[in-house]
């Protein structure tokens, strides 16, 4: 019984997930990351956002409590090209002066099992709200947690690239985001 | 001794004649528009051509290791006969110095070539601003360099047919009697 005790202390300590009361609340910028593939004629170019904050309430224990909200300062794009990231930045993609933050925030969060999770929620960009489900990983190391996932979204449900741009033979309409969060918790 | 090409040589000479003034003046052109759709598609369309000019020239080389072009008059004088053979070993350089820089910018620059959207080109160098910016001018210069290269070979085989009135420009036209 004693033995059977200590391995589950032991247990506990090894593994944060056990610990329960933690709950990673405090996104950590530097190890984080938002990027994104785009398609131009045919050819895949890799862009990124430098600048993001989010809030976050997430406890491994009762992930199905967990609350998100994200936003993306646009402004911070690198579309891989300085001539892009002036682009991107003006009225007929993301319209920076009048629209500097995509939010993304959740309306739940459902357990797929292991480390899975499906994120339903709304992402505004450019004034329309679209709803959408980020699928999500979530490993715990040390004493913070990382939130990983990938997802497609289409350019045009937000008017991103309007005007001449509004085709899709020259920039693809999918653009695959990608994203690493990583978090402290307390 | 012959004194003529073969229609390959003289055909490889002519379709590259077109596609490189064709690279050269897109290639100017392009790079001074503002952004838009369209010129990211010249931009595509000039990475095509560049590649299939680089594939012709490695073609030409093959070929022109295995058939000897026919001598230069022995009326010309020595030092011009020189002049010619470096003329022509920069014209092969360039050809193959030109796709080579663009394709390493595009590489350094993080923008993959895919030749006609369908075979992508694998990037030999990781994606680098600085290095991309310096191949850029590298590809600048060298376009200059060809620009000046070209016009005096082109008005060397003028003076060759108008003012020597020998038969080195017209023993390269496609009209002459050829054997393969
Ligand atoms: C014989 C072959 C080629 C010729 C004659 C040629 C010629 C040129 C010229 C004249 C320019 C404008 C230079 C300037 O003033 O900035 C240019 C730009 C450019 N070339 Fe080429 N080129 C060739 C092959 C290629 C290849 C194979 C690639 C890529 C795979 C390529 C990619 C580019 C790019 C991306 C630019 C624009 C640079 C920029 O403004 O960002 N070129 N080329």
């Amino acid at each position: 019984m004693k033995h059977a005790l200590s391995t589950l202390a032991l247990l506990a300590a090894l593994s944060p997930l056990s610990a329960g009361a933690v709950e990673y609340n405090q996104v950590l910028p530097a190890k984080s990351s938002v990027a994104f593939t785009y398609q131009q004629m045919g050819v895949a170019v890799d862009g990124q956002f430098r600048k993001f904050s989010g809030q976050l309430s997430f406890d491994p224990a009762k992930p199905t409590a967990a609350r998100v909200s994200f936003d993306v300062e646009l402004a911070s794009v690198d579309t891989g090209a300085p001539e892009g990231d002036a682009e991107v930045a003006g009225k007929p993609w993301f319209n920076t002066a009048a629209f500097p933050v995509a939010r993304f925030v959740s309306s739940g969060v459902k357990a797929l099992g292991g480390n899975r999770y499906e994120v339903p929620g709304k992402l505004t960009i450019k004034g329309r709200t679209q709803d959408v489900i980020v699928p999500a990983t979530f490993t715990a190391q040390g004493a913070s947690g990382v939130f990983e996932g990938a997802f497609t979204l289409r350019r045009a449900d937000f008017a991103i690239g309007e005007g001449s741009w509004a085709k899709f033979d020259i920039v693809a309409n999918d653009v695959r985001l990608k994203f690493r969060i990583a978090a402290s918790g307390k | 001794m012959k004194n003529h090409y073969t229609a390959t040589a003289k055909s490889l000479h002519w379709v590259m004649a077109v596609l490189i003034i064709g690279l050269l003046a897109l290639g100017f052109y392009m790079q001074d528009l503002p952004l838009s759709p369209e010129k990211l598609k010249l931009y595509s369309w000039h990475k095509w051509a560049g590649v299939t000019a680089f594939l012709l020239v490695l073609v030409r080389l093959a070929w022109r290791a295995g058939h000897r072009p026919p001598p230069l008059p022995a009326s010309m004088p020595k030092p011009l006969q020189l002049a010619a053979h470096g003329g022509h070993l920069a014209l092969y350089g360039l050809m193959l110095a030109m796709p080579l820089s663009g394709w390493l910018m595009s590489s350094a620059k993080g923008f993959q070539t895919v030749w006609f959207g369908l075979l992508p080109i694998p990037d030999l160098l990781a994606k680098d601003k600085a290095l991309g910016d310096l191949l850029q001018n590298v590809h600048a210069t060298l376009a200059v360099l060809f620009v000046l290269i070209l016009v005096g070979h082109v008005a060397a085989a003028l003076k060759h047919h108008f003012i020597d009135r020998d038969d080195i420009l017209t023993r390269m036209l496609p009209a002459r009697p050829t054997e393969n």
